[in-house]
C-alpha cells in the first residue's frame, strides 16, 4: 500500500511530474520550503507564494497555497501589494536571480530599503536557464553561457551585499546541497519580521554547467562540498563568489529594525484620527463542503 | 474639506484631481500605490493624507511598474485598489495592465494625460494616451475606459470606473487630461448611501469545488481572495479553468475568447454617453474629456448659424458605442471629432459609420485646447 508523503499536502499533486531538469537544485530548495513552513506552525492558509518569470518562478505553480505567478520581475511588488493589503498574510517571494535581482532589481533593493516585512528565496544558478542559459546579473566574470560565448565581461553582484546594504534584516546563504541547514534558515527568514533575504546557489548542469564544463548535477553538489565554507556573521561585502574561489555560506545577517508597518503604525500616532476602523478585507463566508 | 470621513458629504471647490482622490474614497478605495508624475501628482499627495484617516494604506512606490503590480496584489487580499499617472507612467503600467486583464483583477488606472510623445509637455494637456489605453500592453484583449470632462465627472465617474470593474473583473482606466485634473470647480458629493457600490463575486462553493476561472454565464467568474483557504493559483500564463498553465491552442481559445467576451456580451451594461440635440441633427460633434467642454462654444456659435449641430459626449470611450455611431450616421451629413491628438477617436467614429456619413477630425498637438473657430469650421464643412 502506498501511503501519502508527508509533503503532498503542499503540493499541487495533478500538477507533478514538474518542468524541472534532472540534477537540478529547485527539488532541494522547494523541499526545504515546504520542510520549513511546515514546521513554523503558520497556519498554511495565511500564507501566499508569489513568483515572477523563470525556472524558480515555476515554484508558485507546484505549491498547494495561495499562489501567484506574475510578470518578469515584479513578483516583489505584487507581494508588497497582498501584504499591505492584509498584513495578517505570511508573504514569501521565491524566484529567481534574473528575476529579482536583474530585471526586478529595483523593486528587490527598494523593498528591503523599506524593511517590508516579506521573505524572499532566490534560487541563484548563475544565469537564465528557462530561456536557455544565458548570462545574468550573477554570471561570474569569464564564464561561458549563450550571450556570452566570449566568456561573461561583467562583474557579478554580491546577492547577500546587496540585501544587507539596502537594508535586509536577515541575509543568509546556502548552497542546495546544505538541506537541512537551508530549511532551517528558510524557517528563520520566515519568522522574521522585516525583509529577509535566503540566497540559495544551485546546480544547473543541462545549461550552465555544462557550457562551463561542471559536469553533472551530482559533479556540481560533490564541488559545493569540497569549495564550500560556513561563516557564519561573515561580512557581506566579503562574500562575492569568485571564479575558482571558496563559496561561503552561513546566516551573515539577522538584526532588527523596524518594518514599514511599525514606522507607518507609530507614525500616525496622534497625527490622524482614523475616522473608520482598519477594514479588513471583505468578510467573505467560506461555504463548507456540507452546505 | 476638514473633516475625515471616507466620503465628505456636501459641496467643494475643489481641482479634478483632488476629486479623483475623493471619488476612489467614495467608491470604497483603500490602497493606492503610486509614483509621482506631473500633472497626476496631486492625486497621490491627496491621498497620501486622506487614506491614513480611513483606515485604508498609502504606499509611494520605486516607479511605475512596481506601482501596477502592487495594486494587482493588493486587490487579490480584497480591497479596492487605485493608482493615477501620466505620460511615460502610463507607458510602463502597460505591462502590468495585461496582467491585470490575465489574471482578472479588479483595480482603477487613472491618467491624467499630458502633451507627448516622449517626456513632452509634462505640465500641458493632451489626449493622445486613448489608443494606448485601448491597446497599449500586448495581446488580445478588451478594456473598460471612462473620459470626464470636468472636476464633478472626475469625481462621479471614478466611481463609476470602480463599479465596473469590480462587476466585470478588469482592470478599469479613467483618461483624464491635465486640464480637466487642474480645474478647479463645484462638486457635490453625495451622502453614502447615495453612492452605489459593486464588490467582486465571491465563490459560493467549498475550497475542494472551486475553479477559480469557471466562468458564470455573465463569463466573470468569482474572486477567491487570499487567506480565506481557498489555495488557489493564478498565472499570467495562459491558464485553464482551475488556474493552471496550459500552453496549447485550445486553452488559448477558450481563455482570451472569454476575456474579449465578457466585455463584448456585456457592453451594454458598460456603455454610457450623453447626447444632446442629436435628433434631427446634421452634425454631430463627438468629443470626450476636456475637448467635450472646448467644443460647446463653437457648437454654440454654428447653432446661431442656423446649422443643425448635436453632441455625442463620450462617458465611457471603451468599449466604443459601435452600435449607437452606426445608426446616428444614417441621418447626419456628417461628424466632428475633435479631439488633442492626430487622430484616435475619430478613426473609431470614421470606422463606425460605415461611410454613410463623413468625419471630420479637428487635430491639436497638445499644449492647449482647440481654437473655437478651428471646429467652427469643421462643423460649417461637416453641415455642407
Amino acid at each position: 500500500m502506498i501511503e501519502r508523503h508527508p509533503m503532498d499536502q503542499l503540493l499541487r499533486e495533478d500538477r507533478i511530474p514538474h518542468i524541472w531538469c534532472s540534477g537540478c537544485g529547485l527539488g532541494t530548495s522547494l523541499t526545504a520550503f515546504i520542510s520549513a513552513i511546515q514546521a513554523s506552525g503558520v497556519p498554511l492558509d495565511k500564507i501566499s507564494v508569489v513568483s515572477g518569470i523563470g525556472c524558480t518562478g515555476r515554484v508558485a505553480g507546484y505549491v498547494k497555497l495561495d499562489s501567484f505567478h506574475t510578470t518578469h520581475g515584479r513578483a516583489i511588488p505584487f507581494a508588497v501589494g497582498l501584504h499591505l493589503a492584509n498584513p495578517s498574510l505570511k508573504v514569501v517571494v521565491f524566484s529567481g536571480d534574473g528575476d529579482l535581482i536583474a530585471i526586478g532589481g529595483n523593486h528587490f533593493i527598494h523593498s528591503a530599503r523599506r524593511n517590508l516585512d516579506l521573505t524572499i528565496i532566490c534560487v541563484n544558478n548563475f544565469n537564465y536557464g528557462m530561456t536557455g542559459g544565458q548570462g545574468g546579473p550573477t554570471t561570474p566574470i569569464g564564464a561561458k553561457t549563450t550571450t556570452t560565448p566570449y566568456g561573461n565581461f561583467e562583474f557579478p553582484f554580491n546577492i547577500p551585499h546587496l540585501a544587507a546594504a539596502s537594508g535586509a534584516t536577515y541575509v543568509a546563504r546556502w548552497t542546495a546541497l546544505d538541506a537541512r541547514r537551508l530549511k532551517k534558515s528558510i524557517q528563520e527568514a520566515f519568522l522574521k519580521r522585516g525583509f529577509s533575504v535566503v540566497e540559495i546557489i544551485s546546480p544547473c548542469p543541462t545549461l550552465f554547467g555544462r557550457f562551463n564544463r561542471q559536469g553533472t548535477g551530482l559533479d556540481i553538489l560533490n564541488s559545493y562540498r569540497e569549495n564550500t565554507v560556513i561563516q557564519h556573521g561573515a561580512d557581506p561585502a566579503k562574500v562575492a563568489i569568485e571564479p575558482d574561489g571558496k563559496i561561503i555560506v552561513g546566516k551573515f545577517v539577522d538584526i532588527e529594525r523596524p518594518t514599514f508597518l511599525d514606522l507607518v503604525n507609530e507614525g500616525l500616532k496622534g497625527k490622524v484620527e482614523v475616522s473608520y476602523e482598519k477594514p479588513q478585507p471583505e468578510e467573505v463566508t467560506v461555504p463548507s463542503a456540507d452546505e | 474639506m476638514e473633516s475625515n470621513a471616507a466620503v465628505l458629504t456636501g459641496e467643494h471647490f475643489i481641482t479634478g484631481n483632488e476629486a479623483c482622490a475623493e471619488g476612489a474614497l467614495a467608491a470604497g478605495c483603500r490602497f493606492f500605490a503610486g509614483y509621482p508624475i506631473t500633472p497626476s501628482t496631486e492625486v497621490a499627495e491627496h491621498l497620501s493624507k486622506r487614506l491614513p484617516q480611513v483606515g485604508g494604506t498609502f504606499i509611494q512606490m520605486e516607479d511605475e511598474l512596481a506601482s501596477m503590480n502592487a495594486i494587482l496584489g493588493a486587490s487579490w487580499a480584497g480591497m479596492k485598489t487605485m493608482t493615477a499617472t501620466s505620460g511615460p507612467g502610463f507607458s510602463l503600467m502597460m505591462e502590468n495592465l495585461g496582467l491585470g486583464v490575465m489574471l482578472e483583477t479588479p483595480c482603477v488606472l487613472v491618467n491624467i494625460q499630458r502633451g507627448g510623445p516622449s517626456t513632452g509637455l509634462p505640465t500641458l494637456v493632451g489626449q493622445g494616451d486613448m489608443m494606448q489605453a485601448r491597446w497599449g500592453s500586448h495581446g488580445p484583449y478588451e478594456i473598460i475606459a471612462l473620459s470626464p470632462s470636468s472636476p464633478q465627472e472626475i469625481f462621479d465617474f471614478t466611481i463609476k470606473a470602480f463599479n465596473l470593474s469590480e462587476q466585470f473583473r478588469v482592470p478599469t482606466l479613467v483618461m483624464s487630461d491635465e486640464v480637466v485634473g487642474h480645474m478647479t470647480e463645484k462638486v457635490t458629493v453625495p451622502a453614502p448611501e447615495d453612492i452605489k457600490l459593486t464588490y467582486r463575486k465571491t465563490p459560493k462553493v467549498p475550497p475542494e469545488e472551486y475553479l477559480p476561472y469557471e466562468a458564470d454565464e455573465d463569463l466573470v467568474p468569482a474572486m477567491a481572495l487570499a487567506g480565506q483557504g481557498y489555495g488557489m493559483h493564478v498565472t499570467g500564463l495562459t491558464h485553464d479553468r482551475k488556474g493552471y498553465p496550459v500552453i496549447s491552442e485550445e486553452a488559448q481559445i477558450e481563455l482570451v475568447e472569454r476575456l474579449v467576451y465578457k466585455i463584448r456580451k456585456n457592453r451594454d451594461k458598460i456603455i454610457e454617453y450623453r447626447e444632446e440635440e442629436c435628433e434631427g441633427a446634421d452634425v454631430i460633434v463627438c468629443a470626450y474629456g476636456i475637448s467635450a467642454r472646448t467644443c460647446l462654444l463653437p457648437i454654440g456659435m454654428a447653432r446661431e448659424e442656423g446649422i443643425k449641430v448635436g453632441l455625442l459626449k463620450l462617458i465611457v470611450v471603451w468599449p466604443f458605442p459601435e452600435e449607437h455611431i452606426d445608426q446616428l450616421a444614417e441621418g447626419v451629413k456628417g461628424f466632428v471629432v475633435p479631439e488633442i491628438n492626430y487622430g484616435q477617436i475619430s478613426l473609431e467614429v470614421e470606422r463606425c459609420a460605415h461611410g454613410k456619413a463623413k468625419v471630420i477630425h479637428v487635430p491639436h498637438a497638445g499644449g492647449g485646447i482647440h481654437d473655437p473657430t478651428k471646429v467652427l469650421e469643421a462643423i460649417r464643412r461637416a453641415a455642407k
